[in-house]
C-alpha cells in the first residue's frame, strides 16, 4: 500500500510475547508483532485463533496474561484512568458489524469522538461528521438517518467516518469486509486505503478476506493457535514457503491446518 | 462428600458474583461523582425512568389503595373498627404499599428495559467502542442510570401515594357509604411526617438499586440475544428480591 519500511525507529505499536488465556484455552501464546509509523499491517488467520483478542489487548479492552504491549514506546499493558484515555485518543476503530449506536442518528455517531473524547461544540462537530461521510462517499443526507436504516455497506461507511473523524494516528480495522458483496467490499477497500493514506495513520487491520488483505497491506503476518506463524511483505504472501499460510491464502480444505467438523 | 463440594462450589460462586456486584458498585458510584457528567443524558433517563412510568405506577396504586380500602373493611367490620380504614390505608400506602409496589413496577418496566439496551450494546460491541472513542462507558452509560434511578424513584412514589389514598378514598366513600369530611380527617390525624419520609428514603434505595441491577446485568451479558434475554430475567428478579430485602431492613431502622 505505501512504501513504508518496517522496523524504522521506534515501531507505533510493539507485542512481546502477548498470552492470553481464557480458562484452560490458550488463545493468545506468546504473540510477537511490530508496526512501523505509517505501516498497513494484516493479520490473517481463520476464526477463533486469537485475532479479535489481539486487537482488543491492544485496545486495552482486554488484559493480557503475560508479555508487553507498547505504543510509540509507551508501555500500555496495565495502565488505565487518564494515561489509558491518553493513549486512546491516538485510536480510531472500525468494528465488524459497524457497533453504531442505534439511538443516535448518523452525524452524531460519526462525530460522537469530537463531541464527546474532545468536547467540541456540536454545531462544529456536526460539519466534520458530513466532511467525514462525503470523505466516505455518503451525502448530507443520510446524517439524520437512523443507523437501522442504513444497508450493511452504508454502516461500514459510516463506521469508518466515525473511525477516522478524530484524526486518529491508529487505526484498527476488524473484518471490514466481512459480510459485504465482493463489489462493496473492494469499495471499503479502497476507502481503507484511501483514508489511511490521508491521514498518514498506522492500520491494523484483521482480515480472513485475501483479496481485501492483499490489496490494503504493506505486510502480513498469519496466527494460528495463538502464535503468529509468518510476517512478510504483501508481496512474498505467494512464496512464503509455509505450509500453513499455503493452505489459508488458497482455501484448501486439505493442508496441515485440520478444521473442527463433526459429519453425521 | 459430592454434596459437601457442591454447597461448597456454589458459596463460592456466590461469594464471587457478591464480590463482582460490590466492585461494580464501588466503581460506578465513583463516576458518579468524577467529571465529565453528561447532563443531557441524565435529564434523558429521568424522562424515561420517572415521567414515562406514570402510568403503570399511578394505575397500580390505585388499584392498590382501592383494594386496599376493601379488604379492610371487610375484615374490621367484624370488630366495628371500620373508621380505622382511612388510617391503616394513609399508612399502608405512604410506609410499605406506595415505595414496594412501585419499587417492583419500575424494576419490571424500567430495570428490564436498562439490563436489554446496555446488554445489546454490549454484545454489538458498542460498549467497546464507547471506549475506543475515549468514552468511559461507566460515566456515559452506568453513571446518568443510577442517578436518574435514585433521584426519580423518591418522586413516583409521592404520586403513587397520593394516588393510592385516592383510591382508598373513592371506594370508601361511593362503595361502602363512609362520611367524605370524616374520612379525610381520619386520614390527615394520624399521618406523620415519618411515614411519608420513610417511603420516600425506601423509594430512593429502591431506584438505585433496579438501576444498578439493570445496568450490571446488562453490562455483563455476553452470548447474543440468549445472554441479553436472560440479563434482563436475572436485572428483573434479583432487583425485586433485593426490593423485598432492603424494604425489611429499611423498615426494621425507621419504626422499630
Amino acid at each position: 500500500m505505501s512504501t513504508v519500511s518496517p522496523h524504522s525507529g521506534t515501531p507505533k505499536i510493539e507485542l512481546i510475547g502477548v498470552k492470553k488465556a481464557f480458562g484452560p484455552k490458550k488463545v493468545l501464546d506468546g504473540v510477537d508483532l511490530s508496526v512501523a509509523k505509517g505501516e498497513s499491517f494484516v493479520i490473517i488467520g481463520g476464526s477463533g485463533t486469537g485475532k479479535s483478542v489481539m486487537l482488543k489487548s491492544i485496545l486495552g479492552l482486554l488484559r493480557p496474561d503475560a508479555g508487553t504491549i507498547k505504543v510509540d514506546g509507551e508501555e500500555t499493558t496495565h495502565i488505565g484512568g487518564r494515561a489509558r484515555d491518553r493513549v486512546m485518543t491516538k485510536f480510531g476503530m472500525l468494528f465488524q458489524g459497524g457497533a453504531l449506536f442505534d439511538s443516535l442518528p448518523v452525524w452524531q455517531n460519526v462525530a460522537f469522538g469530537l463531541i464527546q473524547g474532545q468536547g467540541m461544540k456540536r454545531s462544529q462537530a456536526r460539519d466534520i461528521a458530513i466532511e467525514k461521510l462525503a470523505a466516505v462517499g455518503l451525502g448530507p443526507d443520510v446524517a439524520n438517518l437512523s443507523p437501522a436504516e442504513l444497508s450493511g455497506g452504508m454502516q461500514k461507511r459510516v463506521g469508518l467516518a466515525r473511525a477516522i473523524a478524530t484524526t486518529p494516528e491508529i487505526i484498527f480495522f476488524d473484518e471490514p469486509t466481512t459480510g459485504l458483496d465482493p463489489i462493496m467490499a473492494d469499495v471499503i477497500n479502497d476507502l481503507i486505503v484511501k483514508c489511511v493514506r490521508d491521514l498518514g495513520a498506522t492500520a491494523l487491520t484483521i482480515t480472513h478476506d485475501m483479496a481485501s488483505a492483499r490489496k490494503i497491506s504493506d505486510r502480513i503476518g498469519m496466527l494460528y493457535q495463538g502464535k503468529l506463524i509468518w510476517q512478510g511483505p504483501t508481496s512474498a504472501i505467494d512464496d512464503s514457503g509455509n505450509a500453513y499460510v499455503e493452505q489459508f491464502i488458497h482455501g484448501r480444505a486439505e493442508g496441515p491446518i485440520q478444521m473442527q467438523v463433526k459429519l453425521g | 462428600m459430592g454434596f459437601l463440594s457442591g454447597i461448597g462450589r456454589a458459596t463460592l460462586v456466590f461469594l464471587a458474583a457478591t464480590g463482582r456486584l460490590a466492585l461494580f458498585t464501588a466503581r460506578s458510584l465513583s463516576h458518579c461523582v468524577r467529571p465529565p457528567f453528561y447532563p443531557r443524558l441524565l435529564v434523558q433517563q429521568m424522562r424515561e425512568i420517572g415521567y414515562n412510568s406514570l402510568p403503570v405506577v399511578g394505575l397500580t396504586a390505585l388499584f392498590t389503595g382501592m383494594v386496599l380500602a376493601l379488604q379492610s373493611y371487610t375484615g374490621f367490620a367484624r370488630f366495628n373498627a371500620s373508621s380505622a380504614i382511612a388510617t391503616v390505608v394513609v399508612l399502608s400506602i405512604t410506609r410499605e404499599l406506595g415505595p414496594v409496589m412501585a419499587g417492583l413496577m419500575v424494576a419490571g418496566r424500567v430495570g428490564a428495559a436498562m439490563a436489554a439496551e446496555i446488554g445489546t450494546m454490549r454484545v454489538t460491541e458498542q460498549v467497546d467502542a464507547l471506549t475506543t472513542l475515549s468514552t468511559n462507558p461507566f460515566k456515559y452509560l452506568v453513571a446518568p442510570r443510577l442517578l436518574a434511578g435514585t433521584l426519580m424513584l423518591p418522586c413516583l412514589v409521592l404520586v403513587a401515594d397520593i394516588i393510592g389514598v385516592f383510591g382508598g378514598y373513592v371506594v370508601s366513600i361511593y362503595r361502602l357509604g363512609f362520611n367524605p369530611s370524616a374520612y379525610l380527617t381520619s386520614t390527615a390525624q394520624y399521618l406523620e411526617t415519618i411515614d411519608v419520609v420513610s417511603g420516600l428514603a425506601k423509594a430512593a434505595a429502591f431506584g438505585f438499586i433496579i438501576a444498578l441491577m439493570g445496568c450490571y446485568n446488562g453490562y455483563h451479558s455476553k452470548g447474543g440475544a440468549q445472554g441479553v434475554g436472560a440479563a434482563t430475567t436475572h436485572a428483573v428478579v434479583s432487583a425485586s428480591i433485593m426490593i423485598l430485602m432492603i424494604n425489611y431492613l429499611l423498615t426494621g431502622l425507621f419504626f422499630s
